[in-house]
C-alpha cells in the first residue's frame, strides 16, 4: 500500500455572519460604554438580543479524507459546498474550527497562480520571489531555473519587467514556478482555466505525471472534462458534507444530480453569499420546458424565478450570465425594468432564446440587478452556480460539422455569405 | 508500513487555533531566503516606480531636517544643547524617521498584504521583518549623509561637537533596538487592525503626535528645565534615551542618565514579544475576517 500523505480527521469550519469586517473599535467602545451605564446597546439591532454574533453558517461540517502516494483526487461540489474551504485549510491560510489535518512532505498549493508576483520585477525575479513565497529557498530556485524558463515559454522575455507580458504569458510563467516546486501533494484550484488550449494541456500533463511520481494531487474545478482526465478519485462535496468518496467516475455522476441539473430548485436554502445586505433574495427557480435541461441548438429556454424584495425598486432587472463549462463568462442578457414594491414576493417567467449557443455544457448565474444603464448598478443578490444545461449537439444544422468547442468557442455565427 | 501510516513522522499537523504560546522560529528561519528576496523586491520597486526614485529617500528628511532648523531653531528659538542646529535636528530626524517608518508600514501588514496572505501560506512575520530591513536600508543612505555632515563639523577648527567613538560603537545597537520597536508597535496594531478597521487611520496621526513626546524637534535639557519633576515620566517613551544617545555618540551632548537606556532595552523586549504573541494569534484566522 502506498505512503499516505495527507490524512483529514474530522474537520469543520465555522464562519460567524453578520460581525464579519464591521468591527470598529469606535462601535465596541459605544457599546461598551452604553453597558457599563446600564443602557440599551445603541449598536444592537432593533429585536436582536446582542450583535448577530450567534448566526453562524458551517462550511465544513466533519469532514474526514485521506490522500495516499499516487492519488489524483478530484473535489467536487457546486459553489458553496466548501471546497474552496478545505483547500485553504490544507493550504494554511485560515485554521479550521475543530478537527485535525496532518500532512507528510510539501504542499504546493496554487489557489492562484501568480501569488507575490510584482509587476515591476523581470520574470526572473518574480521566479526567485514566487518560489521563495511557495516554499523554495534560493540555492534550489537557482538549481531549478532553467528547467522553469524552458517550461514558461517565454525564455526572450525572461528579463522584461512582468508588467509588460500578456496575460497568457504571466500565467505561463507563473505555472511554471508552482509546475517546479517538486511538491509532495500539489492542491489546484481551478488555475488552467486560463492560458490557451495547448498550454493548459501542458499543465494537466504535468500535474498527470506528478500523481503518477507517487506523489499526489487535489484537484478543484467545475470543469468535469479535466476532472475526468487527470483525476483517479473523486470527493463529492455538498453543503459542507462529504457526501462521497471513491471513484471519480461516481463523483461526477453524483454532482450532475445534486440539483444542478434538476429542473425545479429551492434557492433559498443555497448559501448566497454575494448577497447585498437584506435586500432580495431569490427563493425558487423552475425549468419550464425540458426534462433534464438538454436543448437543440436554435430552442428558446423558459423558467420562472421566484424571489423576495425587502425594499422598493422601480427600476428591477433581472439579469443572467452566461458561463461556458471552464467557467469563464461568455454572455449576458437581463429582462426589462420591472418594479416591485417592498416585501413583495415577485415571480417572473422569462424566456431565453438559445439562439446561435453553440453545442456545450453551459452554467447559468443569475443576479438581481437594479439601475439605469448610465448610473451604478446595485447588485442585490447573485448565484453564480444556479443551474447547468446542455445544448446538444446537432450536425445536420451546422452544415455536417460536430462542434469542436475547444477550437471554435461557445458561438454559431451566421455563415459566411460570398458576395 | 503501518509506522508511516499512522505513526508519528507527520511534517505539518492543522488544528484548530492554537494557544498564545505557539510561535515556530524556526519555521521563519528556513523562510529566511524569502526575507530577503522581499527587501530586495521592496527596493527595486522604490528605485523604479518614482520619477526621484532613491533621491526621494534623502530629499526627504533633508527638508524636514530644514524646515526643523528654520521653524524650531529659528524662529522658534528653542535650545538645542550648544550644537549646530542643522546636525542636531538631523540626527533626531532621521532615528525618528527609521522608527516611524518601521511602525507605521508594519502596522498595515495584514491590509496590504490581504491577498498574498488569501492564497499561500508563508510565515507572516516574514513580511514586517522585511519590511524593517528595508528600512534599514533607507536610513543608511540618511545616515551616511549624516555622517559626513558630522565629519565635516568635527574637523573644522575648534569644533563644536564632541564625537565619543566609544558610544559610537553602540549604534547597531540603537539601529537594532529603533527596529525592534518599530516593528513591535507595528505588528501590534496590526493585528489590532484585523478587528478594528478605524485604527489604521489613528496610526498616522498617533505618530505624528508621539514625535513631539520625543526630543526630536528640541533637546531633552528644555523638559529637564522646565519640568524637572516630569523628566522621569517623559523618559519612559522608549526613544527618548535611545535619540539621546545617538546624539550623545556623534555630537558629544550629555546623557541624563544610562539607566533609562536599560528601561528602553526592557521597554522594547516586552513590546516585541507583545508583538509576536499577538501577531501569531491573529494570523492563523485572520482570512475569515479582513
Amino acid at each position: 500500500m502506498a505512503e499516505r500523505l495527507l490524512e483529514v480527521e474530522g474537520v469543520s469550519k465555522q464562519y460567524r455572519l453578520g460581525m464579519i469586517g464591521g468591527g470598529t473599535l469606535h462601535g465596541d467602545l459605544t457599546s461598551w460604554f452604553a453597558r457599563v451605564r446600564g443602557k440599551e446597546d445603541p449598536n444592537t439591532k432593533i429585536g436582536m438580543e446582542h450583535y448577530a454574533h450567534n448566526e453562524s453558517f458551517m462550511a465544513l461540517d466533519n469532514v474526514s479524507f485521506n490522500v495516499d502516494r499516487g492519488d489524483a483526487v478530484a473535489l467536487i461540489g457546486r459553489n458553496g459546498a466548501g471546497k474552496s474551504t478545505m483547500l485553504k485549510l490544507i493550504s494554511r491560510i485560515t485554521a479550521p474550527t475543530t478537527g485535525e489535518i496532518r500532512i507528510r512532505g510539501r504542499v504546493a498549493s496554487l489557489l492562484e497562480i501568480g501569488t507575490g508576483f510584482h509587476k515591476e520585477l523581470s520574470g526572473r525575479d518574480n521566479i526567485y520571489l514566487n518560489g521563495a513565497i511557495l516554499g523554495m529557498n534560493r540555492a534550489e530556485t537557482t538549481r531549478k531555473i532553467k528547467e522553469i524558463i524552458e517550461f514558461s515559454e517565454i525564455e526572450q522575455f525572461i528579463d522584461t519587467p512582468v508588467k509588460r507580458y500578456s496575460s497568457g504569458m504571466y500565467v505561463k510563467l507563473a505555472f511554471a514556478v508552482a509546475a517546479h516546486l517538486d511538491p509532495d501533494v500539489m492542491i489546484c484550484d481551478e488555475v488552467l482555466a486560463v492560458g490557451d488550449i495547448a498550454y493548459q494541456q501542458k499543465c494537466l500533463a504535468k500535474m498527470s505525471e506528478i500523481a503518477r511520481e507517487g506523489r499526489a494531487v487535489l484537484y478543484v474545478s467545475h470543469n468535469m472534462r479535466t476532472v475526468a482526465q487527470l483525476c483517479n478519485r473523486g470527493l463529492f462535496l455538498d453543503r459542507g458534507q462529504l457526501k462521497y468518496d471513491g471513484t471519480v467516475e461516481r463523483a461526477i455522476e453524483l454532482y450532475g444530480g445534486s440539483g444542478v441539473r434538476s429542473i425545479h430548485q429551492n434557492l433559498d436554502v443555497l448559501p448566497h453569499p454575494k448577497r447585498r445586505g437584506d435586500t432580495m433574495r431569490m427563493l425558487e427557480i423552475e425549468f419550464l420546458n425540458t426534462q433534464a435541461l438538454e436543448y437543440e441548438m436554435d430552442s428558446t429556454m423558459e423558467f420562472r424565478l421566484k424571489c423576495i424584495a425587502h425594499l422598493p425598486d422601480p427600476r428591477l432587472r433581472i439579469r443572467l450570465i452566461l458561463k461556458n463549462s471552464m467557467a469563464t463568462p461568455i454572455a449576458m442578457t437581463q429582462t426589462e425594468p420591472f418594479e416591485v414594491k417592498a416585501e413583495e414576493v415577485f415571480e417572473r417567467r422569462i424566456r431565453f432564446p438559445l439562439d446561435g449557443l453553440a453545442p456545450g455544457e453551459y452554467i447559468i448565474k443569475i443576479s438581481i440587478v437594479s439601475g439605469n444603464p448610465r448610473g451604478k448598478t446595485n447588485y442585490y443578490d447573485t448565484l453564480e452556480d444556479v443551474s447547468r444545461f446542455v445544448v446538444t449537439d446537432d450536425p445536420a444544422l451546422n452544415a455536417g460539422f460536430y462542434w469542436e468547442e475547444r477550437l471554435w468557442g461557445n458561438f454559431r455565427l451566421q455563415p459566411l455569405e460570398m458576395f | 508500513m503501518d509506522k508511516t501510516r499512522n505513526g508519528a513522522g507527520w511534517d505539518t499537523v492543522i488544528r484548530p487555533r492554537h494557544g498564545w504560546f505557539d510561535i515556530d522560529l524556526k519555521e521563519l528561519v528556513r523562510y529566511r531566503d524569502l526575507i530577503l528576496l522581499l527587501v530586495k523586491r521592496n527596493f527595486t520597486v522604490l528605485y523604479k516606480q518614482t520619477i526621484l526614485g532613491p533621491a526621494w529617500v534623502v530629499i526627504q528628511p533633508l527638508l524636514t531636517t530644514l524646515v526643523f532648523t528654520v521653524v524650531f531653531g529659528n524662529i522658534a528659538g528653542l535650545p538645542t544643547d550648544g550644537m549646530p542646529k542643522f546636525l542636531f535636528y538631523m540626527g533626531g530626524n532621521i532615528c525618528w524617521h527609521y522608527f516611524a517608518n518601521c511602525l507605521t508600514v508594519t502596522s498595515n501588514t495584514f491590509i496590504t498584504n490581504r491577498d498574498v496572505f488569501g492564497k499561500v501560506y508563508f510565515p507572516r512575520l516574514c513580511m514586517p521583518f522585511a519590511t524593517v530591513l528595508t528600512e534599514l536600508i533607507n536610513f543608511f543612505v540618511q545616515y551616511a549623509l549624516f555622517v559626513v555632515s558630522v565629519v565635516w563639523y568635527a574637523t573644522r577648527p575648534d569644533p563644536v561637537i564632541h564625537p565619543d567613538w566609544r558610544l559610537i560603537a553602540l549604534t547597531p545597537l540603537m539601529l537594532l533596538q529603533l527596529g525592534v520597536l518599530g516593528l513591535g508597535f507595528g505588528i501590534i496594531i496590526s493585528a489590532l487592525t484585523t478587528k478594528y478597521r478605524d485604527l489604521a487611520m489613528l496610526v498616522t496621526f498617533g505618530v505624528h503626535l508621539w514625535m513631539y513626546g520625543t526630543p526630536v524637534t528640541y533637546a531633552t535639557s528644555l523638559i529637564a528645565d522646565k519640568y524637572p519633576r516630569l523628566l522621569g515620566l517623559y523618559m519612559v517613551n522608549p526613544i527618548t534615551p535611545i535619540i539621546e544617545l545617538f546624539r550623545a555618540a556623534y555630537l558629544g551632548t550629555k546623557v541624563y542618565s544610562y539607566s533609562y537606556n536599560l528601561l528602553s532595552i526592557g521597554v522594547t523586549g516586552l513590546v516585541f514579544l507583545l508583538g509576536v504573541l499577538l501577531f501569531s494569534h491573529t494570523e492563523k484566522t485572520f482570512m475569515d475576517t479582513v
